[in-house]
């Protein structure tokens, strides 16, 4: 019984982390390779979840849906719909300096947050949307399958972004922009796509999310799950290293996880709220690998250059 | 007509917490060169600090307000200490990260000491004053008071003290600053002093207009950036009236569209900012 219960949560736990790793690879995509500071991660994530639930659950009274659309197509819409919003708001910030960028994704985002709460026709407010099944009838054992296969896809294609001649550009506007530019490269038309292409990957996890928790609401997309937990596992894997994206994704949700049994054995009276011990834990964490390690736990490695043997 | 000019009152004051937060704000981005993602939630803890001088000493809230700033401000100087001053060579981003970092350790804090409940600074209700068809709470008047005469006062250390100077001198050209031999990490830690003890202002004139909570500061974090960005990065008279402006524009928002999108009225003024005067009102720092 106790072996039971931990394998399924240990199949509980991957599912997650594979989700959450293929939102640090799009993160990867805009911040490891391109250098754009895009904090507004939660955004296209909610966008992903809440398209992929409209399109796949039956018809509801209270809000937009009954779609009753095939799994994989609801993926699709997720990422087809985040596309034209991706390209406006990375459109609108396209010519901003990383902080500046900064803010105004983090300022979208909420305004994303903040139009999915107040929207009920189209979303059902605070109360969200139930009923999101896991497809093909699977556990969760069927749906880890289902997430490392997209795992397993979105690396790929990520690694041969990053190895392409197109990812050398992306890498290059990180370094040296003027450089770029000065070689003739169009720095806001590569930009452009990166973000974009960045901001659709994170649409495809949350279409994923929504699967596995079968119920979304506002609330799983506020600051800190939807973005802070996904910078974290990045900074930590090693920005720039697709490799070390989902390493990140991987040793930062099981320590997230294990805050849990920490805060189980502290008692409650000396910590007040479990979550929001959880919480400092992991931001004391964060500070402590930004001060002693800000590369990461994989840095980035260079790619072999086409026509460069191998040493 | 009546109803217009009533938002206008509500939204100078909430432009006057806005301008508080917003002036500290922009003097940590303007000497160190990094949105300070955990502004609100310094606002936050300063709000609090108040509220356990005034429960445990049984104190009025405008006693409580100083101590609450200079302890605030102490916090500020000892994160940067601990935290920011060691990252600070590398990547104005890593910084960035880590104020984001910081923000939630402070509102976990603040959660695990006092609890996640509302809470209020004194019980009771207040009469308004009635002038006219108009309501205005005698605490309107003490915050907008205490807010003018604490932007004085920064206005007079700005521009009459040695320090006060410095800090303008690394935020107009820090080359030429620290070529002149100003002391960088004294200015540094004065300007995170003021900015927090500015800060647990805003705080405790946001908690004693509306009531206290761990999240109060990071709803206000992105208007306050909005103001900044408004005003011009390291212009704190920017900042001052892009707060009222971003303020006014939040309240009188709710004539128009409905007023659970108040908070992105303030966001969409800071992204049109961005695109179309990114240097702000005043031109700040590029």
């Amino acid at each position: 019984m106790e072996i039971a219960g931990l394998i399924a949560y240990a199949i509980f736990l991957l599912n997650l982390v594979g989700i959450y790793a293929i939102m640090v690879l799009g993160l990867n995509m805009q911040w490891g390779m391109t250098g754009q500071f895009n904090i507004g991660v939660a955004g296209f994530f909610a966008v992903g979840a809440y398209t992929t639930a409209i399109l796949t659950t039956e018809p509801a009274a209270n809000w937009l849906g009954g779609f009753e659309l095939p799994f994989l197509l609801g993926l699709v819409g997720a990422v087809v719909v985040c596309w034209p919003i991706a390209w406006v708001v990375g459109r609108i910030t396209a010519g901003l300096r990383t902080d500046y960028l900064a803010i105004a994704t983090i300022g979208i985002a909420e305004i994303i947050r903040l139009f999915f709460l107040n929207e009920g026709w189209l979303s059902n407010g605070t109360r969200g949307i139930p009923g999101i099944d896991k497809p093909f009838g699977v556990g969760n054992l069927g749906y880890l399958l289902i997430v490392l296969g997209f795992v397993a896809l979105t690396y790929t294609l990520v690694e041969i972004a990053r190895r392409s001649p197109w990812g050398r550009v992306l890498r290059a506007i990180r370094d040296n922009e003027a450089a770029t530019a000065a070689s003739g490269k169009n720095v806001a038309q590569f930009r452009l796509q990166a973000f974009v292409v960045g901001a659709c990957i994170m649409a495809l996890g949350g279409g994923l999310y929504a699967h596995f928790v079968g119920f979304i609401s506002p609330e799983a997309f506020r600051p800190l799950y939807g973005t802070f937990l996904v910078w974290v596992m990045l900074i930590a894997g090693g920005s720039g290293n697709n490799k070390g994206a989902v390493l990140g994704a991987l040793v930062v949700w099981l320590i997230w996880s294990s805050t849990e049994m920490l805060a189980g054995l502290v008692p409650t009276a000396l910590i007040g709220s479990e979550s929001a011990f959880r919480v400092f834990l992991i931001g004391v964490l964060l500070q402590i690998i930004l001060v002693s390690r800000p590369q990461g736990l994989l840095p980035e490695t260079r790619p072999p250059m086409p026509g460069e043997g191998k040493r | 007509m009546v109803e217009f000019i009533q938002l206008l009152i509500n939204g100078i004051l909430l432009g006057s917490i806005l301008a508080l937060g917003a002036i500290g704000a922009t003097m940590i981005f303007g000497v160190l060169r990094f949105a300070h993602f955990a502004h609100g939630d310094l606002m936050a803890v300063g709000a609090y600090f108040a509220l356990a001088v005034v429960t445990i000493f049984n104190l009025p809230v405008l006693v409580a307000l100083p101590v609450a700033m200079v302890l605030t401000a102490a916090l500020a100087v000892g994160i940067d200490q601990v935290v920011y001053r060691r990252i600070r060579r590398v990547q104005p981003v890593i910084l960035l990260i880590s104020s984001f970092a910081t923000a939630l350790i402070l509102r976990s804090l603040i959660q695990m000491i006092w609890g996640s409940s509302n809470q209020v600074y004194a019980t009771g209700i207040q009469m308004p004053w009635r002038l006219g068809p108009f309501v205005l709470k005698p605490d309107h008047l003490l915050i907008f008071a205490a807010a003018t005469g604490l932007v004085v006062l920064v206005h007079v250390f700005l521009t009459r003290s040695r320090m006060g100077k410095a800090m303008r001198a690394m935020s107009d050209n820090m080359n030429l600053a620290l070529i002149t031999g100003i002391p960088a990490n004294r200015v540094i830690m004065w300007t995170w002093a003021i900015g927090g003890a500015l800060a647990a202002a805003a705080g405790v004139f946001l908690g004693m207009d509306t009531r206290l909570h761990p999240v109060m500061g990071w709803t206000l974090l992105l208007p306050i950036f909005a103001a900044t960005i408004l005003g011009g990065i390291g212009r704190p008279y920017g900042a001052i009236l892009g707060g009222l402006v971003i303020g006014c524009a939040m309240e009188l928002s709710t004539l128009v569209i409905p007023g659970s999108y108040k908070p992105a009225v303030a966001f969409a003024i800071m992204v049109v900012t961005l695109i179309f005067r990114p240097q702000g009102i005043i031109k700040g720092a590029a």
